[in-house]
């Protein structure tokens, strides 16, 4: 085991994997960062540290440093992985799906079911997501429930380090699209990666992080260590949480939820997004169908309210969900009789 | 003209496959047999074949919604097309596809596209695909009078001259972006050339439905980006015989337009008084061709009939590879 930051979980296994296959590519804005400029090619090393020396490894041809063009970086990595290769496209910002969310949507997404199972698309386009920079509402969203609504992606949101990079090995081998979430709060957090160059974490497994008997908390992201850390309050009044991090929301772990709310009769969904057609309320859906013979109570959601993100720090503060009010949505699911 | 005997018959014989192809799929469409929308390709033979006709397998293609033509230039499967757009599980896209998403991309084919605009992207990922591999293969976008407005099209071809990727903007220049004209709608003084040169290509024009127009051009235009001299574009200048789609009533044709473009602008005629002229193809190897090609589409057609109809467990196949 090594430690090190998720963003370095990242950046070394992108590195790994491109040593170890010559099909893999990465493309996106500032990837190498400094091109046509006095600093040169590896002056920036990619807006979020995520990439440095790539370029001076890999050169031009596989470290692709591209214009602000977000659909024609979505479009060529859905060229690149049609045509034999293993894109991984970077959005420096989720939020900029809405400008290539076509390429998303009508092309990577649906290549393969539209030629009839003939190909394959291999390519990533990883989405740098959340909030808790105070970025406010155009660099802050986390559009994980649409993607997850796309038939033909999938759709990962690691939450540790080793979850980073268990996932990335697992999307790179993957010959099916994969939508690769980090959260930028998250980049800096530390842990432990093992150092086992054919690590993978396969995608549809939810993490249990923390067990108890009397309520389910489920979660992604940034919103994991939120639960935790509810749930460590709670522990102290003998309340016991099984905090289940999804990890991948297409496939969705759908047995380790329905397993658990068998078990505790409550549950709790965070979700950083609104609240509206969300992943909340598709889960809170999943288990109103499939065990609703095991709740004991209303189901719980914190989520964003149903507003763009706000700018100013308190705003962002009252607009996220946050230990608080997880520990408040479990003692509500608690008190109903 | 510079190809031999055996060229001009294969290349006569493509474009008539395509003419014969769409011809039938207007009547058809009209009895109401197919399902969905079709876009149909008759009039732009030249072009599709005048291109494809320089490339192999390993050379990529991205086509657009009217994209029966590409497809059949290319190489894709007269029949599995035909059963394709049956809507029939032994189609070339096992009939998840239909008309506007004909792939194969063993045979280059990376798919025709329902999305204006959305081709060129792909084609430019393509060509970076081929850059790496270093081999010297090249990716082209078909794109008609309308994607060329399409955002799209425009950071695809920044991005293909950023990166030198060996990629080819083609534009068929039909006149019409669906249902309005080139005139109104294309801002550059009825001109899509210039614009991928302001993009810093090198760019070609040329008569498309001049079959050796096409031809020669895509000569020089190939041997430039094989090369690796970067992109190139390619403007020509061509004619829909058919309306936007199929039931499209052609309100917005001027009188006598279709006739005069069918009698002075039609490229396979022009072809076919080009060669015999100047004695490079006799009449009767032209008839003989015509009457091969149109048997060959009504066996298709009939095997199209024949063939198995998807399931509905089918519905549930092929949208992930593991999931």
């Amino acid at each position: 085991m090594t430690k090190m930051m998720y963003r370095d979980a990242v950046r070394n296994t992108i590195f790994q994997e491109m040593q170890r296959d010559p099909n893999v590519v990465v493309l996106g804005e500032d990837v190498v960062g400094g091109m046509g400029t006095a600093g040169g090619p590896e002056a920036i090393g990619g807006i979020w540290s995520t990439s440095g020396g790539f370029y001076e490894a890999f050169g031009p041809d596989r470290v692709i440093d591209t214009p602000i063009s977000e659909s024609a970086i979505v479009g060529a990595a859905g060229g690149l992985a049609l045509s034999g290769k293993r894109p991984i496209a970077e959005l420096m910002f989720a939020d900029f799906i809405g400008v290539s969310l076509d390429q998303i949507w009508n092309q990577i997404a649906k290549f393969r079911y539209m030629f009839g199972g003939k190909t394959k698309c291999p390519a990533i386009i990883r989405l740098i997501y959340g909030a808790g920079y105070n970025a406010a509402a155009q660099h802050s969203q986390s559009p994980h429930a649409i993607l997850t609504g796309m038939p033909g992606l999938k759709v990962v949101m690691p939450s540790t380090p080793a979850d980073v990079a268990g996932m990335m090995r697992q999307a790179i081998r993957d010959d099916d699209p994969v939508i690769f979430m980090e959260h930028k709060a998250l980049y800096g957090v530390q842990g432990e990666v093992p150092d086992d160059p054919d690590f993978v974490v396969p995608f549809g497994h939810a993490r249990l992080t923390r067990a108890g008997q009397d309520v389910t908390i489920l979660a992604t992201g940034m919103m994991v260590g939120m639960a935790e850390a509810a749930a460590d309050t709670l522990a102290e009044d003998g309340i016991g949480a099984d905090v289940i991090d999804l990890r991948s929301t297409s496939p969705l772990d759908e047995e380790a939820i329905l397993d658990s709310v068998e078990v505790t009769g409550r549950l709790v969904i965070v979700d950083e997004a609104p609240p509206r057609c969300s992943l909340a309320t598709d889960l809170a859906a999943l288990v109103a169908n499939k065990a609703f013979a095991s709740l004991r109570a209303p189901i719980e959601m914190v989520t964003a309210p149903h507003t763009p993100i706000p700018f100013a720090r308190e705003l962002e503060s009252a607009y996220l969900p946050n230990p608080d009010k997880i520990e408040a949505a479990v003692r509500k699911a608690l008190a109903y009789n | 003209m510079q190809l031999n005997r055996t060229d001009l018959l294969e290349a006569y014989r493509r474009m008539k496959i395509i003419r014969d192809f769409e011809d039938f799929l207007h009547d058809e469409i009209a009895k109401g047999e197919i399902a969905g929308f079709t876009h149909l390709y008759a009039g732009q033979e030249a072009v599709a074949v005048g291109v494809c006709e320089h490339l192999s397998d390993d050379d990529k293609i991205v086509s657009t919604h009217r994209g029966h033509g590409h497809c059949l230039a290319k190489g894709c499967d007269v029949e599995g097309m035909m059963k394709e757009i049956w809507g029939s599980r032994e189609g070339l896209c096992k009939g998840k596809g239909g008309s506007m998403h004909i792939a194969d991309v063993d045979k280059g084919m990376l798919g025709a596209n329902g999305i204006v605009g959305a081709g060129a992207p792909i084609a430019v990922g393509a060509a970076l695909a081929a850059k790496l591999d270093g081999k010297g293969n090249v990716a082209i976008a078909f794109s008609g009078d309308g994607a060329c407005n399409q955002g799209t099209t425009f950071e695809a071809m920044n991005m293909a001259v950023v990166t030198k990727a060996p990629a080819i903007f083609v534009f068929e220049n039909n006149h019409y972006s669906e249902h309005t004209g080139f005139e109104y709608a294309v801002g550059t003084d009825k001109d899509i050339a210039s614009r991928a040169e302001a993009f810093g290509m090198k760019v070609w024009r040329a008569d498309g439905t001049d079959f050796s127009s096409v031809h020669d051009t895509m000569r020089e235009v190939l041997e430039y980006v094989r090369a690796g001299n970067g992109p190139a574009a390619v403007e020509f200048d061509t004619e829909r015989f058919y309306g936007h789609f199929e039931g499209d009533p052609q309100r917005y044709r001027g009188k006598g337009e279709l006739d005069r473009i069918r009698a002075e602008r039609d490229c396979i005629k022009k072809f076919r008084e080009t060669v015999t002229e100047a004695k490079l193809l006799e009449g009767s190897d032209l008839d003989k061709i015509d009457a091969e090609v149109a048997s060959q589409i009504e066996q298709a057609v009939a095997a199209a009939r024949a063939a198995d109809r998807p399931t509905a467990e089918d519905v549930l196949a092929d949208v992930y590879i593991d999931y």
